[in-house]
């Protein structure tokens, strides 16, 4: 059980407004955990797609890179996957300094946990940890909803688990997050499955973003793609998808002129169309 | 429920219903306008706000300026709510010096922006009502914009405008200074001149449409020689 460092906790005892005495002796201090009485006047950096899945080759994340605010795109190339250690990525979904935030600190723990014990904290670890250090916020209007993708170093396989400040806890082998979350899993859930090759997964990736950011108006921009194996996690470059939609219509125009509708199209389109399979409405 | 029926436009009738009786609370938040902006070039920085000081309908000050210099290499540009800008702006000069006393040297840059991040952070629950952009040097001597949003949240750019006109300066800076939504144009790296003579036309601009953007340009151009203060006059009305 995680219980708060007596710095943190000479930090809830002085009152907010405070900020000199709470400074000197904590460089970074953990907001005083309260429910917000004052509604704000600005509205906080939200709307996303993230994406992860474990397969044979590892795991593979990717997420869009639009933040924004209320209707406007306060940044059209924020980064959502967060790297916390070699052999850890967190994809960030919610306020964005929620999540900046909350990934540093748990860099920070995962770190002292290295130095104290002298092994690193196992994914799972790292999610309990963030789990609990989430809890005490729990009815506040704090929205993290994390993605921790690891693999460790020695045999045992990748492991992938869900954080949200609402206290969920899941392990598996495929989330998403965000707003842009049910049309990636429409194109995961019929693509992903474990014998993936590094290619296959890399494109499936890819084109779950790209759907996302066509349909969802939360998301957008660009997509970012991190691979984690047992040697650590590599990095894509950053694939702006406006190429894409243009590549896209572009096939879309020359298929429409070579391929005219094959025979298992207009067998498809016959039996939908032919009157037996459709009841009639009877007025009765 | 009463409703009125008022005849508008002929043959068009609008309704107005009574809801009920409103409630005004108390807001410790209050809208004080103003627009700043930073750009950042191969090694200079520039960093630019207007000086009005609005609320509501009125305006408080014309010569307002909201660009506060942090040490010599640092400019730091807040708009928002004023009493937080002044408060969030003591509280800088304040951790600056005591960095300076505990570590015998100024701080960075990027090490004003992390601090910045969880100054505001740690008023999550409250957050100071400010929109912050630093302009600056890095320890390279390269151009550096940090910006952030209310509770922390922050990034290095190259160019970002904050404030009431930022909706609008934003996507000019996109295309002029990022080059993007033109198609085959040559990527001119930006010189200190052709910046300071973009930063004045887009505040120009801005003081036309935005209601809350005018009296005068406070510019302040960062280079290694030192921090550089320009002002010109705007729309006053």
């Amino acid at each position: 059980m995680w219980t708060p460092p007596p710095q943190l906790q000479n930090c809830s005892a002085v009152s907010s407004e405070d900020p000199f005495l709470t400074s000197s002796s904590l460089p970074t201090c953990l907001p005083f955990a309260s429910s917000q009485s004052v509604p704000l006047p600005f509205p906080m950096a939200h709307g996303t797609t993230t994406l992860a899945f474990m397969f044979q080759g590892g795991v593979m994340a990717a997420a869009d890179t639009r933040s924004s605010c209320s209707g406007l795109v306060a940044c059209p190339a924020s980064q959502k996957i967060l790297p916390i250690h070699s052999h850890l990525v967190g994809l960030t979904s919610g306020t964005s300094a929620d999540c900046a935030l909350w990934k540093r600190i748990l860099a920070r723990e995962l770190r002292l946990y290295q130095l104290r014990h002298g092994r690193r904290l196992s994914t799972s670890g790292a999610a309990k940890l963030l789990s609990h250090m989430l809890h005490p916020f729990k009815g506040t209007e704090l929205c993290v909803a994390a993605t921790l993708c690891g693999k460790k170093m020695n045999l045992s396989g990748p492991r992938l688990f869900y954080v949200c400040s609402d206290g969920t806890r899941l392990r598996g082998m495929l989330f998403s997050v965000g707003s842009g979350s049910p049309y990636a899993y429409s194109i995961l859930d019929q693509g992903v499955h474990w014998g993936l090759s590094v290619d296959e997964a890399k494109s499936i990736a890819r084109e779950a973003v790209y759907r996302a950011t066509y349909r969802d108006a939360y998301s957008g921009n660009c997509v970012d793609m991190y691979h984690i194996t047992s040697k650590g996690w590599t990095r894509r470059n950053r694939e702006d998808l406006k190429e894409e939609y243009y590549r896209e219509k572009e096939r879309a125009c020359t298929h429409a002129h070579t391929h005219p509708q094959t025979d298992r199209q207009r067998r498809e389109r016959a039996m939908l169309e032919s009157k037996e399979n459709w009841q009639e409405y009877h007025e009765d | 429920m009463l409703s009125s029926q008022h005849f508008g436009d002929p043959g068009k009738m609008k309704d107005y219903h009574y809801t009920g009786p409103v409630e005004h609370k108390f807001s410790p938040y209050a809208y004080n306008g103003g627009t700043v902006l930073a750009v950042a070039g191969e090694d200079f920085a520039i960093v630019a706000s207007d000086t009005r000081l609005s609320e509501g309908y009125s305006i408080h000050s014309r010569d307002s300026p909201k660009c506060y210099k942090l040490t010599d290499t640092t400019v730091l540009g807040c708009s928002g709510f004023h009493g937080d800008c002044l408060t969030l702006t003591k509280i800088i000069d304040a951790r600056l010096k005591m960095y300076k006393h505990s570590n015998n040297k100024t701080m960075t840059s990027g090490a004003i922006a992390a601090m910045l991040s969880t100054i505001l952070y740690s008023r999550r629950f409250f957050p100071y009502y400010v929109y912050n952009i630093i302009g600056g040097l890095d320890e390279e001597g390269k151009g550096a914009v940090y910006s952030f949003d209310p509770v922390g949240s922050y990034q290095r750019d190259t160019y970002k405008a904050g404030g009431s006109a930022s909706a609008m300066l934003q996507p000019l800076l996109d295309n002029q200074i990022g080059f993007k939504n033109m198609e085959s144009v040559e990527h001119v790296p930006l010189t200190k001149d052709k910046a300071v003579q973009l930063v004045k036309d887009v505040f120009i601009s801005a003081a036309e449409r935005d209601v809350y953007t005018g009296d005068a340009l406070r510019i302040c151009v960062i280079t290694k020689e030192g921090i550089n203060e320009e002002n010109i006059p705007l729309r006053k009305d």
